[in-house]
C-alpha cells in the first residue's frame, strides 16, 4: 500500500534559478505542483468570471446566473454580517472564497490539494489577520484596543478576561490556518487510507483459498471510499465558507467596534 | 518501552482531543435540529451562525488532530 501521505509531497516541475533577495535570503522560484495546482485555480477562477460576464443582459442567461448566484451569495454574507459597510470588504472575501473553493474542489480532480499545504492556509489566514489589524487601527486609531476590553464587564473581571481576549485574538490566523489545513490533510488521507484497503484486501482474495473472504471486506471499503468522496465535496465547500464566515466575523469585530450591530 | 512503539501510542492518544470536538459538533447539530423542528421558519437564517459554531468547535478537534500528526511525522 502507497504511503497516505505521498501525495502531499512537493515536487519540481520546472526548476528555475534561485533568486537572492538582500534581508530575506535565498528563493527558490521553481515551478512546483503546488504552485500549478494554485494557477490552475486562478486561471480557472478568471475564465469562469470571463465567460460568465462576456454577454451581461438585464435578464441574465444560464451561464451568467450562476455568477450572479455565487456573487450575490458572498455579498449577502458580508452585508449580513458587517452591515451596511460589509460592501467595502466584498473583492477580499469574495476573491478569498472562490480562491480556497476552487483549490479544494481541484484537489479532489488532481492528485495534488495545495489547501493541504499549511504554508498555503498559513499565508491565507495570515493575510485575513493583516486585514483585519490594518482596519481595526485605520478606522479606530487606538482605540482599536477596546477590542481587548469588553463592555459591560466589571474591571477585576477584566485582569481575567483581557488575557483571554489577547490569546484568542493571536491565535485566529493560526486556527485559520489550520482548519483548512487539517481538514483538507485529513480527508484526504481517510480517502487515502480506504483506497489502500481495497488494494490490499483485493490482493489477498487473488491468492484464493481463505483469502477470498476480502471481498466483501473490499467491496465495503470501496463503498467507503465513494461516500467519502462525495462527503469530501461537501467539507469543500464548507471550509471555503467557513473562512469566508470567519473572516466576516473578524472584520465585523473592527468595523463596528463599540457599537453592537 | 520501544521509544519508536511509545510515539505511535504517544500520537494515537494525543488525537484522542478530537472526541471532545466531535460531541461538542454533535451537540450543535442536535440543538440546531431541535430548533428547526419546533419552528422551521427561522432555521433558514441560522445557517450561518450554525456553520460558524461548528467551524469553531472543530478547529478545537484539529488542533489534537495536528498535534497526533506532529508527533507522528516528528
Amino acid at each position: 500500500m502507497a504511503d497516505p501521505m505521498h501525495q502531499f509531497e512537493i515536487h519540481k516541475i520546472v526548476d528555475l534559478p534561485d533568486i537572492s533577495l538582500p534581508g530575506v535570503g535565498v528563493i527558490d522560484m521553481a515551478l512546483t505542483n503546488s504552485t500549478l495546482s494554485m494557477t490552475i485555480a486562478a486561471g480557472l477562477i478568471i475564465a469562469f468570471m470571463a465567460i460568465v460576464t462576456a454577454k451581461p443582459q438585464v435578464v441574465p442567461g444560464r451561464v451568467q446566473v450562476i455568477g450572479e448566484a455565487a456573487f450575490n451569495y458572498i455579498d449577502n454574507l458580508a452585508v449580513g454580517i458587517i452591515g451596511h459597510e460589509g460592501r467595502k470588504f466584498f473583492p477580499f472575501l469574495f476573491t478569498t472564497f472562490l480562491f480556497i473553493l476552487t483549490m479544494n474542489i481541484l484537489g479532489l480532480f488532481l492528485v495534488f490539494t495545495a489547501t493541504s499545504q499549511l504554508a498555503v492556509t498559513a499565508t491565507l489566514g495570515i493575510i485575513t489577520f493583516l486585514l483585519v489589524l490594518g482596519v481595526g487601527f485605520a478606522r479606530n486609531g487606538f482605540g482599536f484596543f477596546k477590542l481587548f476590553f469588553p463592555s459591560g464587564v466589571p474591571w477585576y473581571m477584566l485582569i481575567l478576561v483581557t488575557p483571554i481576549e489577547v490569546i484568542s485574538f493571536l491565535l485566529r490566523p493560526i486556527t485559520l490556518a489550520l482548519r483548512l489545513f487539517g481538514n483538507m490533510l485529513g480527508g484526504h488521507v481517510a480517502m487515502k487510507v480506504f483506497a489502500g484497503f481495497v488494494v490490499s484486501l483485493g490482493g489477498m482474495a487473488a491468492a484464493g483459498g481463505l483469502g477470498l473472504l476480502g471481498i466483501p471486506g473490499a467491496a465495503l471499503a470501496l463503498g467507503g471510499v465513494v461516500a467519502l468522496t462525495a462527503l469530501e465535496f461537501l467539507v469543500a465547500f464548507l471550509q471555503a465558507f467557513v473562512f469566508a464566515v470567519l473572516a466576516c466575523v473578524y472584520l465585523n469585530d473592527v468595523v463596528n467596534l463599540g457599537h453592537h450591530h | 518501552m520501544d521509544p519508536a512503539a511509545a510515539k505511535f501510542i504517544g500520537a494515537g492518544i494525543a488525537t484522542l482531543g478530537m472526541l471532545g470536538a466531535a460531541i461538542g459538533v454533535g451537540m450543535i447539530f442536535s440543538g440546531f435540529l431541535q430548533g428547526a423542528t419546533r419552528n422551521p421558519s427561522a432555521a433558514g437564517g441560522q445557517f450561518t451562525n450554525l456553520i460558524l459554531g461548528a467551524a469553531l468547535t472543530e478547529a478545537l478537534g484539529i488542533l489534537a488532530f495536528v498535534l497526533g500528526l506532529l508527533i507522528l511525522f516528528s
